[in-house]
């Protein structure tokens, strides 16, 4: 087995984070053009801009602290699926818009307290990197939160399709506060937080704006996980293909 | 032939120009997105500094992560040295963030007068919701978000409810 030391568990961390926000990105860029309205679309690119420049920087950095020459382009376009370690909950796909602000929303509740941890590591590249990435992620929770309230307080078709959201996306969202060897290497050099620390403030946000917004957590509390191992659902194989298809049928391709 | 050898022709090395003369020549470079506002209007020049080889370095720092304009802007900022004989390099920098406390006063009375409601001086509170954004059109105080997001990342779009017209408003962050 390979042993962990600080450089390649910052490598691998910084790779999941990175895997987070491209997948999300390109889940985001899927979207425009089928938004219920221009502003959302508008929105959804923005975001996506958002979530692919910060995959930039970290991916970045992943192939500076591992060391071998890894582009930011090797890690989001020539890795196969088992090879992606984001978490599950990123590549559920844009079934309606309640899926795709119900997805935004549980992912903003815990950027903006893995950021907010983030800009305090010791690794100072890695703190710059969170600052810029809290001040985003705020304004994404902003939008989302107010998304949540208006469909839970909305109508009753938009309350119902909010709840069915929250109800399919919830196995998914314990995965983002599990801990592993990496994590517990970083934690030790104040690196990283341990992921599990994040999860009280997320549950203060979300439980927060369920109440504002008359919805609720699943009372099915069935959990999965495996995104961090590089195990995934059927989604991940099909959002790949199309986001690697240009650079893998012409491979070096730049324009 | 050697240009030096060139009667009437001066090679003109970095040396030739002061910093000062740099940052002169840095203040046509606008942003593509919004071409009323230079670089420096933005706050996202922070710094420019002489090489040891005599070369030029212009350190940015981007709007936002994912924001297209900065690459274009990067090569702005080389082609507009190029142009006044200076090579350059453009760096570019994460720390401290941008933020939109850097525009300059100049910078936001252009705004506004392009029609875009500048930035209020209270980034240090992103979630705030009560910022005193004015009606560009009108000056009016009552307006209303209709998205958080704009044509660009660093723009929402809101609109007045005094003389209904629509706007951006460059968010604070």
């Amino acid at each position: 087995m390979k042993t962990i030391t600080t450089t390649t568990a910052l490598g691998t961390y910084l790779v999941r984070l990175g895997d987070d926000n491209v997948v999300l990105g390109q889940r985001l860029g899927e979207y425009v053009s089928r938004a219920p309205e221009l502003e959302e679309d508008l929105a959804s690119a923005n975001t996506s801009l958002d979530h692919l420049g910060m995959a930039r920087y970290l991916y970045t950095y992943a192939g500076e602290a591992e060391g071998d020459g890894r582009s930011e382009d090797d890690f989001a376009m020539l890795r196969s699926e088992r090879e992606f370690t984001n978490a599950m909950l990123v590549e559920q796909p844009n079934t309606d818009f309640a899926h795709v602000l119900v997805r935004q929303f549980f992912f903003d509740a815990y950027q903006v307290p893995l950021w907010t941890a983030l800009a305090q590591s010791t690794d100072a590249r890695l703190a710059a990197i969170a600052a810029k990435g809290l001040k985003e992620a705020q304004y994404h929770l902003r939008r989302s939160s107010s998304w949540m309230v208006r469909l839970g307080d909305g109508t009753d078709v938009s309350n119902e399709r909010a709840q069915a959201a929250i109800d399919a996306l919830w196995r998914y969202t314990d995965e983002l506060f599990e801990s592993d060897v990496v994590e517990s290497e970083l934690e030790a050099d104040r690196v990283a937080p341990l992921s599990s620390s994040l999860k009280d403030a997320w549950v203060e946000t979300v439980d927060r704006i369920f109440e504002t917004a008359g919805l609720a957590r699943s009372e099915d509390d069935f959990q999965t996980s495996g995104g961090r191992d590089g195990t995934h659902t059927e989604h991940l194989g099909y959002l790949l293909a199309e986001m690697q298809w240009m650079q893998r049928s012409y491979p070096g391709l730049s324009w | 032939m050697d240009a030096a050898l060139v009667p009437g022709v001066v090679v003109v090395t970095a040396t030739a120009l002061t910093l000062d003369e740099v940052r002169e020549v840095l203040s046509s470079v606008t942003d593509p997105e919004i071409p009323v506002l230079t670089i420096e209007d933005m706050g996202i020049l922070r710094s420019v500094d002489f090489e040891r080889d005599g070369g030029v370095v212009v350190t940015i720092t981007p709007t936002y992560s994912g924001c297209p304009a900065m690459e274009v802007i990067a090569s702005d900022i080389v082609a507009a040295l190029a142009g006044a004989g200076v090579e350059a390099r453009v760096a570019t920098t994460l720390s401290p963030a941008w933020t939109t406390d850097w525009m300059s006063n100049a910078g936001r009375a252009k705004l506004a007068a392009f029609g875009i409601a500048p930035p209020d001086r209270r980034a240090d509170d992103p979630l705030s919701l009560v910022e005193e954004v004015r009606c560009p059109n009108c000056a009016s105080t009552d307006v209303r978000v209709v998205s958080e997001f704009g044509s660009t990342a660093c723009k929402r779009m809101m609109v007045c409810s005094e003389c209904l017209e629509p706007f951006d408003h460059f968010k604070a962050i």
